[in-house]
């Protein structure tokens, strides 16, 4: 049976039996629940609304996994607690206080300031005191080395703020300014739904000025381009790598307060999941590409919202919902096989991956 | 070189102190799995097996904090302290199996509260029942594991509630005492949330009503509108019962005010939600909801005794609402080891069958769960389910 | 002179800042309050102190190193000085949580570890007591580099196996007390923890005999022994033969819980076995190995079980079926990732296990395989009607299990094959032009590799004799890999290392409780950063990165 494998059209006849049976699921499942159309259009505009406003949490941490991903070439499986470890920080110190002493709703403006300045500043002390000690003694190792101690930053880290804080639900106030809904175009959208959208395509810009147009941006790009040379120019290859977790953790941090925003608790475990989603998001985005990595996060919230009312209710599957992550992955599944260096990715997937 | 000097240590410290070794029992154990001999000042040794690292390590570190202050207050037993020997379950099968062994390997411990987690219980009471020890879990629900034709084993005993009593009564209060007539279930896929979801359906279904929706999130998972949006669309219910923890249930309800079609539904949860910790991180959202569970205000002073206790010794309010079943656990094991010890001198002895016999015989133990009554598979839980509601950010029970 | 000394005194500085640091963090997470409960040597100082002083002790010894050349005065100065500047956050603490309620903020400042801190005396003279203590500690620990070798070496030795005795005593217990009786057991501990007499004996046996072995290389040092080769394979032989023996009556030895540990490691062992020929060898990076190991478990759980889901057979009878649906589902599963490389590849099969794992749990496959209630009532393995319910028992069936597996990484190394997966591990093109089929290839290792996960699987499924969707989550395939990594990649001894080192040490040390883990993530840095190759790497990688680093020098990737 193997031996007719090595006839390479069997192989893909089996890839694209394997991409049929995907889509011809996908489209009989839409088409299913377009017929029986459960849902009145509200459902489907809050749907597609939490969908972005999630994929937008998951475009600003993916960006962080793949600037990292661009200079290192390795998989930052610490980057979650990153995005998990400010906001838990300023949730204890300065938002619950602050909430409690009713500050939090007098100067909404000076509060957010706050808030944000300690969940970046952790955020990013964090990620360089982790970059400084379990990963720069190891940038000459072989590349599943640094996978190995991420991982253990990341269970060092998970811990060491459970340890801090406690291991409970940390509930984060309510803010008044961003409490309730606004009618836009007739469908009501959650104000704080809006922050995180408004704010993550801020981010984007800002970010996308940053590595463009300056100095530093122009350095990380040639370090990512190759670090030998780039020291040959003149550059400080660490100083360069530093500012690149620098701006993935604080992009990280910042995620962690839109999340806060949004959900309103905090928890020591939060950063765990979010963050192998956006490892998800920024392969199937194209790994190293930070368009990529944005559109990946989208793309990757929309599949998780839409995906098990769309693709599974239709097909009459019990608690279709439960399976937002099979629906998730096997989109991925999908797009790779048909594109295997992901949606935007392209200089990275023959040569480096 | 290393391991040479490893052996050669071992054996001069294991030969010289073999030297001194001397005495024998005088005590003539006629229980028929065993006795436990605590000498002169030797403490009495219980352990516990919850989660106590990982995601859900809240609910098991509540737990040991209630057998920790159970061991405090109680102080001593016939002149012997107690210790207590803290294990971890993992809240999985094999962490409970590890558990377990390392429980059973240590013939100086005399009984064990826990697991936390139901998959935890059902290798460990296995092993823990072959092994001829007691165990009483403050926080397994599962149906199985005191089912005779699936999990049960002699050496189990639990007091929490049976998902079977817990779902039911549930279903009982919101038919007929609320009123409603169509409600939906969420779980996320712990076998405590699960089993209970699925009781509840069906006991609500059994009694009339109709089931919109049953559907299920995951662990972990944060925006849970896309779910909720669509147990809107399928009713949108009178009433929506999830019976998870509080992270899940603290989104969910958050989340379920602001979506469209939920507002006029009532919402409700059970005892995996009822804690200091839940109702700061339900927060104003949850005010009117309700919970199925224990009634802790029933022990009156008791309780709140063990409150200033918590708050002092761990700086925090109780974080779950376990800490209540473990610390009636324990003390359901101090009492009968009060009963069936023999004191021989300075040293006591403990049959471990004569335990098992006790602890299945307790009767009206007066817990601040209730009153605590073991029936012949082990389930001692107060059959008193009673609803609370949450007002001015406080449980305020309400039924029966 | 004088400028090269104000530097020395900065750096005296900044490392005790940095062991303060260590120090105060250890405190406020609740760690050394924990294992200040956990006596060590019983009446003298608690497991918590240990960790307490093993940031300045450590560094005040590893300074004085460098500079112990130059005058006595000094080393002992500085070692002093880096303990008293540890001492300072951590009086700092004392004084906040003295003065302030921090702990609403921090829950871990408990009265416990502040009276832990303080020695139980008030603030005044407790923060005094320590500064003293930690003082005279480093200062101790950097005059200790001063000694010569011949006193040095017994009194590291000395402390090292008190305090590796200290740790391990709750397990030394058990088995004292298994050989020897409640009666040795109660004399040699109290409590948990060993007596002073104890470890006042273990410490001069132990240095006594580390002055012995001292002495005698430096005598034997000026004869280099020249070993024939026959006598090396003879001695070579015996250690081979005695190496199975003591595996066979390992578990008489360790009783029900090693036992038990030990069985944890096996399957272990034989998942990392299995990881190993698929990214050892064929350098695929496969982050969803779990759900192999699902499958297995789950094929065996259905066959076998005695509940209204099983199907009536026997562990025997089930055991190819499981083996036989993973290799075909290590098959299926890797035909989709055929063409994928490097982290793509490793993002779809994390996906894959995420996969199988919520099918497992979703109520959609409720009917069938159990949903969140799992399967329950699987028969444990039984031969010739004798059930093997005992870790004792089982502890064969694992050793069986993993010696054929790493019989058959072993034949497979050194086979065609093998070379051809290395070859794709170095270079997937350049393989490709050499005429290797990578769809065989990959797919022949996909499938081995899956094998030996169903195997473990099965085993698993009837150790356990209930299996729950929980128990294969990503953090089963993240240990076997950080496992085998730890062990180091492509080595067969390597596997056993590192499924020693992650699964079974973390089992022996449950005193850290709630900080298991992050004692583990601690512990994957610093082993990473100790030995990035591993533990007991593979002949042919260690001459790679060797041949690597001469040919590449200084290439960055």
């Amino acid at each position: 049976m193997l031996r007719r494998l090595q006839d390479i059209n069997v192989l893909d006849l089996v890839l694209w039996v394997f991409r049929a049976v995907i889509i011809i699921v996908v489209v009989w499942g839409t088409i299913a629940t377009i017929i029986e159309n459960p849902y009145p259009a509200v459902t489907w505009t809050e749907t597609i609304i939490a969908g972005i406003a999630q994929g937008s949490l998951y475009a600003l941490i993916a960006i962080g996994y793949t600037l990292v991903y661009g200079v290192l070439f390795m998989i930052n499986f610490a980057h979650g607690e990153f995005f998990m470890s400010g906001i838990m920080t300023a949730t204890i110190f300065l938002a619950q206080p602050m909430g409690e002493s009713g500050f939090l709703d007098t100067y909404p403006f000076i509060s957010i300031l706050l808030i944000t300045v300690v969940t970046v500043l952790v955020s990013v002390g964090i990620a360089l005191l982790t970059e400084r000690v379990a990963y720069r003694p190891l940038r000459k190792a072989p590349r599943l080395v640094p996978l190995i101690t991420a991982i253990g930053a990341s269970f060092f880290w998970q811990n060491f703020i459970r340890g801090l804080y406690g291991s409970e639900v940390k509930p984060f106030p309510q803010m008044a300014i961003m409490a309730g809904k606004v009618s836009i175009a007739g469908f009501p959208i959650l104000k704080s739904h809006i922050v995180v959208i408004v704010a993550t395509i801020l981010m984007l810009i800002g970010l996308y000025v940053f590595v463009m147009k300056t100095k530093t941006g122009k350095s990380i790009r040639a370090v990512a381009e190759n670090k030998d040379v780039a020291a040959l120019m003149g550059i400080d290859v660490d100083r360069a790598v530093s500012t690149t977790f620098a701006l993935g953790s604080a992009m990280a941090g910042i995620a962690g307060i839109l999340y806060a925003f949004v959900f309103r608790q905090v928890h020591f475990y939060m950063g765990f999941i979010p963050g192998i989603k956006a490892f998800t998001a920024a392969v199937l985005g194209g790994i190293g590409s930070i368009p990529g990595a944005a559109l990946g996060g989208l793309f990757l919230g929309m599949f998780e919202s839409v995906g098990p009312g769309l693709f599974l209710e239709g097909l009459g599957i019990p608690a279709p919902h439960q399976l937002k992550d099979v629906i998730a992955f096997t989109m991925l599944v999908l797009i790779l096989i048909f594109r295997p260096q992901g949606i935007l990715g392209e200089r990275l997937a023959e040569e480096k991956a | 070189m290393l391991k040479r000097s490893f052996i050669i240590v071992g054996l001069l410290v294991i030969a010289s102190m073999a030297l001194a070794a001397c005495g024998g029992p005088t005590f003539e154990c006629e229980d028929p799995i065993g006795c436990v001999t605590y000498g002169a000042d030797e403490p009495i040794r219980i352990a516990s097996a919850l989660v106590i690292s990982g995601p859900n390590t809240d609910l098991g570190t509540d737990s040991q904090y209630g057998v920790e202050i159970a061991i405090d207050f109680k102080g001593e037993i016939m002149g012997h302290a107690i210790e207590l020997q803290a294990e971890d379950d993992g809240c999985s099968a094999e962490g409970g199996q590890s558990a377990g062994q390392k429980i059973v390997s240590d013939p100086t411990i005399v009984a064990v509260v826990g697991t936390s987690c139901s998959g935890a219980g059902v290798p460990m009471s296995e092993v823990v029942s072959e092994a001829g020890y007691a165990m009483v879990s403050p926080s397994n629900t599962s149906p199985a594991l005191t089912d005779p034709e699936s999990a049960w084993n002699p050496g189990y005993l639990r007091t929490a509630h049976n998902d079977k009593v817990q779902g039911k009564a549930m279903a009982d209060f919101a038919y007929n005492v609320l009123g409603v007539t169509s409600a939906a279930a969420i779980h996320d896929g712990d076998p405590y949330t699960e089993g209970l979801a699925a009781v509840f359906a069906a006991s609500f279904e059994e009694l009339g009503g109709t089931i919109v929706e049953f559907t299920a999130v995951n662990k972990g998972d944060t925006d849970m509108r896309p779910v909720l949006s669509a147990v809107a669309a399928a009713g949108p219910p009178e009433l929506l019962y999830y019976p998870v923890f509080t992270a899940e249930g603290g989104f969910l309800t958050k989340q379920a005010k602001e979506v469209s079609g939920l507002e006029g539904t009532v919402l409700s949860a059970a005892d995996g939600m009822i804690s200091d910790a839940a109702i700061e991180a339900v927060g104003e959202a949850g005010e009117g909801m309700y919970f199925s569970g224990p009634d802790l205000s029933f022990s009156g002073g008791l309780y709140e005794d063990f409150i200033a206790k918590y708050e002092e010794k761990y700086g925090a309010k109780p974080i779950s609402v376990f800490h209540a079943h473990a610390f009636d656990a324990a003390n359901m094991i101090f009492a009968c080891i009060e009963e069936v010890a023999m004191q021989d001198g300075d040293s006591i002895h403990i049959g471990r069958q004569a335990l098992r016999t006790c602890l299945y015989a307790t009767s009206g133990f007066e817990g601040i769960t209730g009153e605590l009554t073991c029936n012949e598979y082990g389930d001692c839980a107060d059959p008193k389910i009673s609803v609370s509601q949450l007002n001015g950010g406080a449980y305020e029970r309400i039924w029966p | 002179m004088t400028d090269k000394k104000r530097i020395d005194i900065r750096e005296v500085i900044n490392q005790g800042l940095l062991a303060g640091l260590v120090a105060l963090s250890l405190s406020v997470i609740g760690f050394i309050s924990l294992l200040g409960e956990r006596e060590m040597i019983a009446g003298i100082f608690t497991m918590g102190h240990v960790f307490l002083f093993a940031a300045p002790v450590g560094i005040a010894s590893v300074l004085a190193e460098k500079i112990k050349h130059e005058n006595t005065g000094k080393v002992l100065g500085f070692g002093f000085l880096i303990g008293v500047i540890t001492a300072l956050p951590l009086i700092v603490l004392i004084i906040l949580a003295t003065s302030f309620d921090i702990r609403q903020f921090l829950v871990n400042v408990s009265p416990e570890l502040i009276h832990l801190l303080t020695f139980g005396q008030n603030l005044v003279v407790g923060s005094i007591m320590l500064v003293v203590i930690t003082g005279i500690l480093s200062l101790l620990a950097a005059g200790l580099r001063l000694l010569p070798e011949i006193w040095r070496r017994p009194i590291t030795s000395g402390l090292a196996w008190t305090l590796l005795f200290g740790t391990f005593s709750e397990i030394l217990l058990s088995r004292v007390r298994a050989f020897f009786g409640r009666g040795v057991a109660k004399l040699v501990f109290s409590g948990k923890a060993l007596n002073p007499i104890t470890a006042l004996l273990i410490l001069i046996i132990a240095a006594a005999i580390a002055y012995w072995n001292v002495t005698k290389r430096s005598k034997s040092e000026q004869k280099e022994v020249e070993v024939s080769p026959e006598k090396q394979q003879k001695s070579q032989r015996i250690r081979v033969v005695v190496g199975i023996i003591s595996l066979l009556i390992l578990p008489l030895l360790l009783g029900t819980y090693l036992s038990e540990v030990m069985n944890n490691v096996g399957i272990y062992v034989l998942m990392g076995l299995g990881l190993n020929i698929v990214v050892g060898f064929a350098g695929l990076l496969d982050l969803g190995y779990v759900a192999f190991f699902a499958i297995g478990a789950y094929v065996m759980g259905i066959l076998t079980s005695e509940g209204h889901l099983g199907l009536g057979f026997t562990f025997w009878t089930a055991l190819p079926f499981s083996v036989l649906a993973s290799t075909l589902f290590g098959i299926l599963l890797g035909i989709p990732v055929l063409r994928m490389r490097g982290d793509y590849l490793a993002i779809v099969t994390l996906g894959f296990g995420e996969i199988i794992r919520i099918l497992a749990l979703s109520d959609m496959l409720k009917q069938f395989i159990g949903g969140a209630q799992g399967v329950l009532q699987i028969p444990k393995p039984s031969i010739f009607g004798y059930d093997l319910t005992k870790p004792e028992a089982l502890y064969y069936i694992i050793l069986i299990g993993v010696l054929i597996a790493a019989f058959v990484s072993w034949r497979l190394r050194d086979s065609r094959l093998g070379r051809q997966w290395m070859a794709l591990r170095e270079d997937e093109t350049v393989a490709e032009a050499m005429g290797i089929n990578l769809v065989n290839t990959k797919l022949l290792a996909f499938a081995t590799g899956a094998a030996f996960s169903g195997l473990a699987g099965a085993i698993f499924a009837s150790k356990l004799t209930s299996i729950f969707p929980h128990s294969f989550n990503l953090i089963v395939s993240i240990n076997v890999l950080s496992l085998i990594i730890v062990g180091g990649i492509g080595s067969l001894p390597g596997v056993v290392v590192g499924a020693l080192i992650l699964v079974g040490l973390p089992e022996l040390l449950r005193e850290f409780a709630e900080h298991r883990l992050l004692m583990y993530g601690a512990l994957l840095i610093v082993m990473m950063l100790a030995k990035p190759e591993g533990f007991w790497p593979s002949e042919t990688i260690k001459r790679e990165l060797h041949a690597h680093k001469e040919f590449e020098a200084g290439s960055s990737d």
